[in-house]
């Protein structure tokens, strides 16, 4: 099987609302620092191109599309996309590579929400005939797990806002991030409950942004002559749409793709958890294993900013850079989609 | 064994979501000039066509096309169609002309309709201007050019369609 190389990365700033920026002009920058990183010119010196976006954040049909101006596809170019987050974008793309269809690609999210009602506007990825007619957002949603884990013990609310305290000061050191301050977790106990038991300091903000990764073989990594790191394992689960039928307080999706990814072949030295929520950090954190000797979220993770559609990938990303500084060998990156942790997608990143 | 059911062949779940929609940067620059009566395109750095409307970028490039050109409001017909089938909110009645037109000064062409013509001597090549509505009724809105009607100039060959200046023939 052929090892997958990521080559370059980049994020845009998590902002709460990217004004009038539309879509192309959300995901130019991010293409241009990639394209920077490797010294090539665009789309066309890559073999395929895969992104992540869904039109129902911004509300503009075909959006997905339009994107495709960014990208410089004259020729036409072998081009693909997912109505997921990016990092489904890229395992889509590590299988063209796998197959040999492609020796490169890039892989690009891009997510504007402020334009509408995030948590309502994801009430429709419910099913169609009993929940989305309901209107149940996603935010009480995640409140139902959180409280299905604290009545059953397995969590304090102390615990939870250690969480929101460690990504807080973690994000300070991350120029990328929406929300950063030095607060402790008493001082997210003394926040008032906004969808009860979750504050709003639980759940990630909303945000606009984009991300971008380009990824290739080990041969092709060679010849561009830059730093990279190695993918050597990704899978992804998924569970039931029927929460009833789930363990809400466990993901074992998450676990089982973790197995098959090979997480447990060599120690974890960074961990990036797509949690939107406090609580979901917690779960995934367990459910993964994971001990003292892993860093988890270093960057604050999406608790610091939430780019829908493109904070998955960016997950893999953020593994990849700490591994080309130095900082860690071998780690981990998680991303998630559907409602309170459905789908579970788990990659290792290790030092070439 | 249950009694037969009626099947069930739909349930109402009507979908309303709300949203601040914004068109973009360079949309709204174009827009803006739009109200005021004026065509505004932008050239790709790269390869120099100039686009209109832009949205930010050169598609064939990729990169972003921030230079603004001012257009003429004559253009000349790259294509068109004759439809014979209403269709809802269009002010003209069928059979009426969409067109492919590419503005003076502009390189991409863009779509409009065609009125005050004869619909069988519509023609490649042909020239047209617009005929834009009541200063009053701008709006930040294509539809501020209510319709592009042929005008006595000698026809564009299939060479310079999309070549032509913004002076147009007297350039």
């Amino acid at each position: 099987m052929k090892e997958i190389a990521i080559v370059a990365y980049h994020q845009s700033k998590a902002v709460a609302d990217a004004g009038a920026c539309n879509e192309v002009e959300l995901i130019m920058p991010v293409l241009t620092e990639v394209y920077r990183q490797l010294g090539i010119a665009n789309a066309q010196d890559v073999d395929f191109v895969c992104s992540g976006s869904c039109d129902y954040l911004q509300g503009a049909a075909f959006a997905f599309v339009a994107g495709v101006d960014a990208l410089g596809a004259v020729p036409p170019i072998k081009e693909s996309h997912v109505e997921m987050d990016a990092a489904w974008a890229l395992y889509e793309s590590i299988l063209k590579i796998r197959m040999g269809h492609a020796d490169s690609a890039l892989v690009y999210g891009f997510g504007k929400s402020s334009p509408g009602e995030l948590p309502i506007v994801l009430s429709q990825q419910l099913d169609p005939y009993y929940l989305a007619p309901l209107w149940i957002d996603s935010i009480s949603l995640a409140a139902l797990q959180a409280r299905l884990m604290l009545d059953g013990g397995k969590i304090s609310e102390r615990d939870m806002a250690e969480v929101v305290s460690r990504s807080r000061r973690n994000a300070l050191a991350n120029p990328n991030a929406q929300l950063a301050a030095d607060i402790s977790a008493d001082d997210v106990l003394a926040e008032e409950t906004y969808v009860s038991p979750l504050r709003k300091a639980d759940c990630a903000p909303v945000s606009d942004g984009a991300s971008a990764m380009i990824i290739c073989t080990v041969e092709k990594a060679r010849e561009w002559g830059v730093p990279y790191a190695l993918i050597s394992g990704i899978d992804h689960r998924m569970e039931t749409h029927n929460l009833g039928m789930r363990d809400l307080t466990d993901s074992v999706s998450t676990r089982l793709a973790a197995e098959a990814a090979g997480m447990g072949a060599g120690k974890v030295d960074v961990a990036e958890l797509y949690a939107p929520f406090s609580h979901q950090e917690l779960i995934l954190s367990r459910a993964l294993g994971l001990g003292e000797e892993t860093s988890i979220n270093p960057g604050g993770g999406v608790l610091a900013g939430n780019l829908m559609m493109a904070s998955g990938l960016a997950r893999v990303g953020e593994v990849f850079k700490r591994i080309v500084a130095g900082e860690a060998e071998r780690g981990i990156a998680h991303a998630t989609s559907g409602p309170c942790l459905q789908h579970n997608l788990v990659t290792v990143v290790e030092k070439a | 064994m249950s009694e037969q059911q009626e099947p069930v062949t739909g349930i109402e779940a009507p979908i309303y979501l709300k949203y601040n929609f914004t068109a973009g940067a360079a949309p709204t620059r174009f827009l803006t000039q739009v109200k005021k009566g004026v065509l505004m395109g932008q050239r790709c750095p790269s390869c120099q066509q100039v686009y209109v409307p832009p949205r930010g970028s050169c598609g064939a490039c990729g990169v972003p096309t921030e230079e603004e050109v001012t257009l003429s409001d004559k253009a000349t017909v790259e294509s068109f169609t004759i439809v014979h089938i209403p269709i809802p909110g269009n002010p003209i009645e069928p059979p009426f002309v969409v067109a492919n037109l590419v503005a003076d000064g502009a390189n991409i062409s863009f779509i409009h309709l065609m009125n005050e013509c004869v619909n069988e001597e519509v023609h490649i090549g042909q020239r047209v201007q617009a005929v834009w509505k009541p200063e009053e009724e701008w709006d930040y809105a294509m539809g501020n050019i209510h319709y592009f009607r042929p005008i006595d100039e000698p026809d564009v060959p299939d060479d310079k369609i999309g070549r032509m200046p913004v002076a147009g023939w007297e350039d």
